[in-house]
């Protein structure tokens, strides 16, 4: 059918399958939620089936555990340990070959192949932290071609979040539950007691031409009351949870404690083993490294995901600038809640829990946060 | 032709398994060969090349009065020594008698124990001499150990980071064991190398690499105990194994066994 933009239509459950069709036929690899080792993680998927069915996941601080719900929701859960980050920035990649000749060192850039993708069901959080991380690589000077060639290559499907898990904070940073960036496509999950479908609108050209092939039809005022209830219920479920906090001020807050004796509260249980840093969708940190094999005669660049935790990462000539835990850490979340607003205009946190969930000693960096605005304001 | 550097590979006290890693790197062995002169490796020849080594390669730790001058020697006649494994690098499993009494196991286990001539403890290279680059790890991962020699002969910084072993679980894709299944996993406060092989099967670390640079073995030990409901006994095996006597990790275990006796 003939559809238009900004208008919603509605396609029900059991034909998810041709949405994921027409990304396939239009050249996409489908990437998804599916379920490994008792998380829901990303992965490439090739139909309905390989997605997490009647699945859902309760989070806390440093656990996570899949569990069966009431219901067949498709997207009945929240973030997991992946982030889209893992298609966009690599974890590792080859920069370039180098060879030694006769003539000189020629060096040879590793261009790899590059697929396009379709993400399928990204969180508001997530497209917030997509767009943070290109305001890091294709903002400014200097641009990372790997990175701009992938990105320019995804397709976006972006679903609603209609609950909220109890690691979710996105209310408190602005970036969610509703969709609130531009993508090809968005979706609702709607389940009632006698309907399951999903309300979609596209946002793009590119998301027009998907949505034109789906056995869609137009959406009532009635589905979008659902839709709006169901997104409130999310809403509400963060207000009432834990980790509501206000940060409109959290630059200044950081910057007067800069030297406060909290951080040296969090060292003590801070492990600084940099998985916040990992799982976070935002942090962009990198390392290279060269190597040569035995003969001397050939090199290489990698280029790998790093972490201000640890002491490598800050080592200049006469030792690392950052050696202990207090500094790691004051450093991690200063620069997410603070000079990254300085640096790149923005937040570099989305609130999307991750780092309070798959940090293995639970720390929680909304409490921290409410810690640090208790000790300030008394 | 250029003069190809010597090099000479040293067993102390240890399982020889290091040694293996190298014997085991078959396709870079023949590149290796033609890049440095093997001029001592009893595991791997009989050839015997007398000093002074450009690069010696040590396995083991010291046990006996009689090593503990044969590493001085060595150290005398080589340019840059390196040590390799948990042995060499903080006393290996064998440095569980350094938290008790030699003379009373030697009684109980030998016929004539006073044959025995070992030390007290079991020592890691460095306590004796100065290393130049300690390579962790029960046993060693060859591709790090090639990278070594590679970094030596190319006179660059050995790649071989000090970060933790869940760095190498997320640039994996690994799912952690601790957060999504409740398993007591060393990961966090254990050097990185090994390529998180247990994770990868489900598995939590046991810390065969030793402690990584800046461990938290306290807090790491707290959640076990307070969220994942392990004993001290649990904490106890885990900090003494392979690197039973690496500081961080007796430390930690001695705060265990004080425990244990305030419970008792
Ligand atoms: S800092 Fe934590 S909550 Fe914020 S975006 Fe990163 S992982 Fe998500
Ligand atoms: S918080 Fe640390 S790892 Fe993340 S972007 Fe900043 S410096 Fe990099
Ligand atoms: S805050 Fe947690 S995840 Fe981050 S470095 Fe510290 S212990 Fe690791
Ligand atoms: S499984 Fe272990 S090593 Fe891997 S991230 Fe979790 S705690 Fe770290």
């Amino acid at each position: 059918m003939k559809v238009q933009n900004a208008t919603s239509y509605i396609l029900l459950s059991d034909k998810l399958n041709s949405l994921i069709h027409s990304l396939q036929q239009a050249g996409y690899q489908v990437i998804g939620p599916v379920i490994v080792d008792q998380t829901i993680i990303y992965d490439h998927i090739n139909s309905a089936d390989d997605l997490p069915q009647g699945w859902t996941d309760e989070q806390d601080k440093g656990r996570y555990r899949l569990k069966r719900r009431q219901d067949s929701a498709y997207f009945g859960f929240n973030v997991g340990p992946n982030s889209w980050k893992k298609y966009l920035q690599l974890p590792r990649r080859q920069v370039w070959n180098a060879q030694k000749t006769a003539d000189g060192i020629h060096i040879e850039p590793v261009n790899s192949a590059i697929t396009p993708l379709a993400f399928l069901g990204i969180r508001s959080c997530e497209l917030h932290a997509i767009a943070i991380q290109d305001r890091v690589f294709l903002s400014g000077e200097y641009h990372n071609e790997d990175y701009k060639q992938r990105r320019q290559s995804i397709f976006t499907v972006a679903v609603n979040c209609t609950q909220a898990a109890a690691t979710c904070f996105c209310t408190s940073m602005n970036t969610g539950p509703a969709v609130s960036l531009p993508c090809d496509l968005e979706i609702t999950e709607i389940i009632n007691d006698n309907e399951h479908y999903f309300l979609l609108r596209c946002g793009s050209e590119k998301g027009e031409l998907i949505l034109q092939q789906l056995p869609v039809t137009p959406a009532t005022s009635e589905h979008h009351q659902q839709q709006k209830a169901a997104i409130s219920q999310a809403e509400e479920q963060m207000s009432a949870g834990p980790r509501m906090f206000d940060s409109s001020d959290l630059q200044a807050l950081l910057y007067r404690n800069y030297e406060s004796p909290l951080w040296s509260d969090i060292a003590e249980r801070c492990l600084s083993c940099a998985n916040c840093t990992l799982v976070c969708p935002t942090c962009f940190c990198s390392s290279v490294e060269d190597t040569t094999d035995l003969s001397g005669d050939h090199a290489e660049r990698w280029e790998q995901w790093d972490s201000c935790f640890t002491a490598d990462f800050s080592y200049i000539h006469g030792g690392s600038v950052r050696p202990d835990t207090r500094s790691r850490y004051r450093q991690w979340m200063t620069h997410k809640l603070a000079t990254w607003h300085e640096q790149f205009n923005t937040s570099g946190c989305v609130g999307c829990g991750r780092c309070v969930a798959w940090c293995p000693v639970g720390i929680d960096i909304t409490e921290e946060v409410i810690r640090f605005q208790k000790a300030d304001s008394s | 032709m250029k003069t190809m550097p010597k090099l000479a590979v040293w067993k102390f006290t240890s399982c020889d398994g290091c040694q293996l890693s190298l014997l085991d790197c078959e396709d870079e062995l023949l590149l290796l060969a033609g890049q440095i002169d093997i001029a001592y490796f009893m595991e791997a020849s009989s050839r015997q090349v007398d000093g002074p080594y450009d690069l010696s390669i040590v396995e083991g730790s010291i046990t006996t009065a009689d090593e503990a001058e044969r590493i001085q020697k060595i150290r005398q006649q080589s340019h840059t020594l390196i040590t390799i494994g948990a042995c060499a690098s903080s006393g290996g499993i064998q440095a569980l008698r350094n938290f008790a009494d030699v003379t009373e196991f030697t009684s109980l286990v030998y016929a004539h124990p006073e044959y025995i001539a070992t030390l007290k403890t079991s020592s890691a290279i460095s306590d004796h001499i100065r290393v130049d680059f300690v390579l962790q790890g029960c046993p060693i991962n060859k591709a790090q150990l090639l990278e070594v020699i590679s970094a030596y002969l190319n006179q660059r910084k050995p790649q071989i980071p000090a970060h933790s072993v869940c760095m190498e679980c997320k640039l994996k894709g690994n799912i952690c064991v601790m957060v999504a299944h409740g398993t007591p996993c060393m990961g966090p406060v254990t050097h990185a190398g090994c390529g998180a092989i247990c994770p990868s099967y489900n598995r939590g670390c046991y810390g065969c690499y030793g402690p990584k640079e800046n461990p938290n073995t306290a807090s790491l030990s707290h959640w076990w105990q307070t969220e994942l409901g392990s004993d001290n006994a649990t904490l106890l095996e885990n900090f003494r194994n392979m690197n039973a006597a690496a500081p961080a990790f007796a430390t930690q275990s001695l705060t265990f066994i004080e425990k244990n006796h305030e419970e008792k």
